[in-house]
């Protein structure tokens, strides 16, 4: 337990670091972004007729007048503190806009991680052991496909397929439009978040099913297995109870390191279906040089893909006897 | 008194890959033929590292896909095809491997040796199979990693015996222990023949062979190369090939002498700490 406590300790000092470098990394760029502000949100026309005070004003609320050094530690302290200051563009506490977009990304974003975690634990297995005949064929072919394809065209592809062909579900927005909140439903939401989360699993399936082959294989042509076999095991137990088995633990680090791949598809392919969440508040807080927003979100998702990685660690000690009970005798 | 395995004019051969695409047929086993007679302990001897194991392997039917073999397999007087090997493996035909990687890390002792099944019967068997090894219930509640060598020998052993067994093949049985519990692994091979199984013991270990085994067949880069009782052995004379000639004179009670070797002028020495065993 002390252990645990102590792994758990250095992880999380780990975090902090990690979450400084991201936001300074993240600044940097910003800062070199060829966008100016104010052209890109106030529009050359509309700024050619203002006086030089309003300009100055302006400068000031997007902040291009203080110097970047003195910009960056300002915003530091305050996200110490906890505050992670206003959207520029939205007008609203950054975290309160966080919350808001991910809330709407949460069932896309969940559901994608689940059926892609799943299916392509499944479909790996299946591959490894049925390694060189049809089934790994079809899998692997399909994977490399799928690798090889933009999250963007695909969410392209399946949008004219089911929306605009067979016109199943809707084109986009997380919500029918034109209709009151309070009439919206559970089914409605369900409806506008199937392709986008199908589009995600799709294309998160590939890499899950290719790493877990690999480990499959291992398992296969694994001294244990072969045993297993002399002992007059089926094919089929053996998949089961030693193959699933020895598979479960890496699956489980791949599990939570998708966390970032889905993240990260998420900001693209929310964009194609105009989803109100979280990538495509991504999106706007870039291409509007809302730099608060685009800062907060960065250091939460990184703060999230991190904790990922932190929950699958501690669950592989707690679910693998080799380092649960090393730990303990220690 | 009819063979329980007889193996004629076996060769296992597998396709190995050398730079690049272009491949190799690579003969570990050549035109081998032996007899294991119920209650007798066979041996085959050969270097470390010459494919040892997939002659076991291609007599349970497990070789690994880039392998064959060609040859005739008996075993109780009739062929030992594949179907037949499938059926009868775990059942009546039963494999001691080289050691605890053998066993699945991640799943506990009792539960390996019950196969998955959980009626009393085979809870029952399974417990007496431990204990006639001294080894007592707690031990089905261990994981490999916490079994000591010469315990992860005996479960081995105990995987053997769970059903009846009528033919053990023994992989590589005492790599890495000590003198004493080396010798305690060969007394269990000696009680079970006496029981009347058929034992086959793999080994590059020519003393080991000699101490356990009734008949001892040594083979060299694949070929038979002689093929004695244990007793003949006693006399250097009656060794025909140079090879086991020389493996004769590096037993320690021969002198522990390195002799060099005929064919290609390296020399060839009892390979004293080549413990792990690990073969292809």
């Amino acid at each position: 337990m002390k252990h645990r406590l102590w792994f758990t300790g250095k992880k999380l000092i780990r975090m902090a670091l990690l979450l400084l470098g991201v936001s300074i990394v993240t600044f940097l760029l910003m800062s070199a972004s060829p966008l100016d502000p104010l052209q890109t949100n106030v529009g050359q026309a509309a700024l050619g007729s203002m006086s030089p005070e309003q300009i100055a004003k302006l400068e000031a609320y997007w902040g291009v007048d203080t110097p970047p050094l003195s910009r960056y530690i300002g915003w530091l302290l305050d996200a110490l503190r906890g505050n992670l200051g206003v959207s520029l563009l939205y007008r609203q506490p950054v975290l309160a806009v966080i919350g808001e977009r991910l809330a709407g990304s949460v069932l896309v974003l969940l559901a994608a991680w689940v059926i892609s975690g799943v299916l392509g634990l499944t479909l790996g297995i299946l591959a490894g052991a049925f390694r060189g005949r049809w089934p790994d064929r079809v899998i692997r072919g399909y994977c490399l496909l799928i690798s090889g394809t933009p999250a963007f065209w695909l969410a392209i592809l399946l949008l004219l397929i089911f929306s605009v062909w067979l016109g199943w579900l809707p084109v986009g927005l997380s919500v029918p439009a034109g209709m009151e909140a309070a009439a919206v439903t559970f089914a409605d939401r369900l409806r506008h978040a199937v392709l986008p989360a199908l589009t995600l699993s799709i294309t998160g399936v590939a890499n899950i099913a290719l790493h877990t082959r690999e480990k499959m294989i291992g398992v296969m042509s694994s001294d244990y297995v072969l045993f297993a076999r002399a002992r007059g095991e089926s094919e089929r137990a053996i998949i089961l109870r030693h193959g699933f088995r020895n598979v479960l633990l890496p699956a489980i680090t791949l599990q939570f390191a998708s966390v970032s791949e889905i993240i990260g598809g998420s900001v693209l392919v929310e964009q194609v279906f105009s989803y109100p969440g979280l990538g495509q508040a991504a999106v706007t807080a870039g291409l509007g040089s809302d730099l608060p927003l685009l800062l907060g979100i960065t250091v939460v998702t990184a703060a999230i893909v991190f904790i990922g990685n932190l929950i699958a660690d501690l669950l592989y000690g707690a679910a693998d006897p080799r380092i649960r009970k090393g730990a303990v005798r220690r | 008194m009819e063979p329980i395995l007889r193996i004629e004019h076996l060769s296992v051969s597998f396709t190995q890959y050398d730079r690049g695409a272009r491949r190799r047929q690579r003969h570990v086993v050549k035109n081998l033929s032996l007899a294991v007679m119920p209650g007798q302990i066979a041996a085959v001897v050969g270097a470390s590292g010459s494919g040892k194991s997939l002659l076991a392997h291609s007599i349970l039917g497990i070789l690994p896909y880039n392998s064959r073999a060609e040859g005739i397999i008996l075993y109780d007087g009739e062929p030992l095809t594949q179907e037949r090997a499938k059926a009868l493996r775990g059942r009546e035909i039963f494999l001691i491997p080289q050691g605890v990687t053998y066993l699945d890390p991640l799943m506990k002792v009792g539960p390996q040796l019950r196969k998955g099944r959980k009626d009393a019967g085979t809870e029952e068997r399974c417990r007496a199979a431990l204990l006639r090894y001294g080894l007592g219930p707690e031990t089905e509640e261990l994981y490999p990693f916490e079994l000591s060598g010469g315990m992860a020998r005996r479960v081995l052993i105990a995987s053997a015996v769970t059903e009846k067994p009528r033919l053990i093949i023994a992989d590589e049985p005492t790599p890495g222990l000590d003198a004493r519990s080396a010798k305690r692994i060969l007394g269990h091979f000696r009680e079970l023949a006496d029981e009347g199984t058929g034992i086959l013991v793999i080994t590059h270990d020519l003393e080991l062979a000699l101490t356990v085994a009734d008949e001892v067949t040594v083979f060299y880069d694949g070929e038979t190369i002689e093929q004695a009782k244990a007793a003949d052995f006693e006399k250097v004379e009656n060794l025909r090939h140079p090879y086991t000639r020389a493996l004769w004179h590096a037993m320690p009670e021969h002198g522990f002498r390195v002799m060099p070797d005929p064919e290609d002028g390296k020399q060839v020495q009892r390979d004293n700490k080549n413990e792990s065993g690990t073969d292809v």
